[in-house]
């Protein structure tokens, strides 16, 4: 059963267009990774698909529901989460009060399970040693294992993680990589926008490839990485050569 | 050895001033039996001017809804308690409740209409809303029209017998007021829309996409700010026994001292306007004689914490000793236990 589907979803900024015609589903329990070019709308079908932005047509289908008149807030606590690329993090918050936030407005706990949860989290994504501080103050590194936190924090059934591997070093990655897994294998359904291409290959088993707001690739992970139109792009070869 | 967490909301400093706060409130209490009666009119005005502090910190502060309209609410709390005891014929005290409730269900036209508007527009439109307020009451010749009316003897006396009793009554009702605030504001704070809405005044992209309601959150503060700010109004001309439009929808009184109040005490905390409103009473009562001099030093005064205390007084003390009377967050202790 799909967890996600998009149907022909599209989304123009003037000339620009950010999502043309977008089309594909996400099945429950599935990883699905996304590559493609910079600025090429993966950022902006995450923000279709959260609700930050409205479409200007097509639909958005969670877990059979259609969502596209769903503002983010509904959206999430129907059970979407994010990491956002560049961290938005609550700065005045400690680091433990940005997961409670999590915890509390978008999966619905309070008390002690919404404090239990969010400690269980922070073990899991190595904050932890960290919780008592400004969420200002942390490093970038840090600043993205919030995101994740938080993402984890509000119990999604769909996580939405946009480019967390890059600018790690390889351990960290490693480490990143196996947080992600264990996520996958609890069953959350996961959708990765990812340009570190190795880490992405080790947990996702489908992959859709984006260009101009266009899918111009889906498919096995590995065949799609090797077909023409991603050699294309990421090593530049002309179609006609 | 085993790590276990837990996690705390209390500390040895907000205990101690829980204590403290609870002695000084007794005394408080008791103020109608050791204070004369300039003193207890003083204290009861500290007591309402702190209520409409807080409640203006909560907004701005905490809601990031800065508004320079709140003389709106209390200008017409106060209105209602004239009107509402003079031709609705309710009891003072009835009419101080009813006031509130009045001042929310007026209060949610006003929010969907000003909620278009952002950050100094939406200043200005607050601004211009008391205008209206104050424009329309002048229109009631059966209130005064623009001279304004006082508060009919007879209504005066079913308060209670004697003016001793009243003025201790008026007194204990402005105490009552501002604890009735304060703890709401602290309570409310701790609570998880409290949470939403800190988190909100942090980063609104993410607290929408952690299943925060913005537009809902900002607006029922914004209701029950009014609200209680209508009450504190109907309280505040009952003390006055008079009113007129200029001196109920003054936006000196009862927003630009507040704004004050709130930005040197520490805007964003709720310490800061206790702290303000004790530091503006200083000034004013040494000041007062001065006539024009003490606004002077009143906008010098704001000047300088502005400048070297952005985050006000309170900001400086919390920074110094990280100190929290009032704590609304969350610490994550670690106990380490023997053996499993």
């Amino acid at each position: 059963m799909a967890i996600l589907q998009l149907a022909s979803l599209s989304k123009s900024f003037g000339a620009v267009t950010v999502a043309d015609a977008l089309t594909y589903e996400v099945q429950q329990g599935q990883a699905l990774g996304v590559i493609g070019p910079n600025g090429a709308g993966k950022t902006s079908m995450f923000n279709l698909i959260t609700g930050t932005l409205a479409p200007d047509s097509g639909r958005v289908v969670f877990d059979g529901r259609d969502v596209t008149g769903l503002g983010a807030a509904a959206r999430s606590r129907l059970g979407i989460a994010r990491s956002f690329q560049v961290p938005q993090p609550f700065s005045h918050l400690t680091v433990f009060e940005n997961a409670m936030v999590a915890a509390t407005q978008a999966a619905g706990f309070w008390g002690r399970e919404a404090e239990m949860l969010c400690l269980d989290v922070l073990e899991r994504t190595g904050l932890m040693d960290k919780a008592n501080r400004r969420a200002g103050g942390l490093t970038l590194l840090d600043r993205k294992r919030l995101e994740l936190t938080r993402a984890l924090c509000a119990r999604p059934r769909l996580l939405l993680l946009d480019e967390i591997a890059g600018g790690l070093t390889e351990a960290e990655c490693q480490s990143l990589v196996e947080t992600i897994r264990d996520i996958h294998a609890s069953g959350v359904s996961i959708i990765w926008i990812e340009h570190v291409v190795h880490a992405l290959l080790a947990v996702v088993d489908r992959l859709v490839v984006i260009d101009y707001g266009r899918k111009i690739g889906e498919g096995d992970p590995r065949a799609v990485m090797a077909s023409r139109e991603v050699q294309e792009i990421y090593l530049g070869i002309e179609a006609d050569a | 050895m085993s790590v276990t967490y837990d996690v705390t909301r209390s500390s040895q400093a907000a205990r101690i001033a829980a204590g403290l706060g609870a002695v000084i409130l007794l005394l408080l209490i008791a103020a109608p039996w050791w204070a004369g009666r300039a003193e207890l009119r003083l204290i009861g005005e500290i007591c309402l001017f702190l209520s409409l502090a807080s409640l203006w910190n909560l907004m701005a502060g905490y809601a990031g809804l800065v508004s320079v309209g709140q003389q709106a609410y209390v200008g017409f709390g106060g209105y209602m308690l004239f009107a509402l005891t003079i031709f609705g014929g309710l009891h003072p005290l009835a009419a101080i409740a009813l006031a509130g409730v009045l001042g929310a269900l007026v209060s949610v036209p006003v929010a969907a209409l000003i909620f278009r508007l952002r950050g100094a527009y939406f200043a200005i439109g607050t601004w211009v809303m008391a205008e209206v307020f104050r424009l329309s009451f002048a229109q009631v010749s059966a209130l005064g029209g623009g001279s304004g009316t006082s508060l009919p003897t007879d209504i005066v006396r079913s308060l209670a017998e004697g003016r001793a009793a009243r003025e201790a009554l008026a007194y204990w009702l402005a105490l009552a007021a501002s604890v009735l605030v304060v703890a709401s504001v602290y309570l409310f704070l701790r609570s998880r829309r409290g949470l939403a809405l800190t988190a909100i005044r942090d980063n609104e992209l993410a607290a929408a996409s952690l299943g925060i309601d913005i537009w809902r959150t900002k607006f029922v503060v914004y209701v029950v700010t009014s609200a209680l700010t209508a009450m504190v109004g109907a309280l505040i001309f009952l003390q006055k026994l008079r009113i007129s439009p200029d001196a109920a929808f003054s936006v000196n009184d009862w927003t630009a001292f507040v704004i004050f109040i709130v930005v040197i005490g520490g805007i964003g905390t709720i310490e800061g306007p206790i702290i303000g409103t004790l530091l503006f009473f200083a000034l004013r009562e040494t000041l007062a004689d001065l006539g024009t001099t003490y606004l002077l030093v009143l906008g010098s005064v704001a000047i300088v914490v502005m400048l070297k205390a952005p985050k006000g007084v309170w900001g400086l003390i919390r920074s110094r000793f990280d100190l929290e009377l009032f704590p609304l967050g969350f610490r994550v202790r670690r106990t380490d236990q023997k053996g499993a």
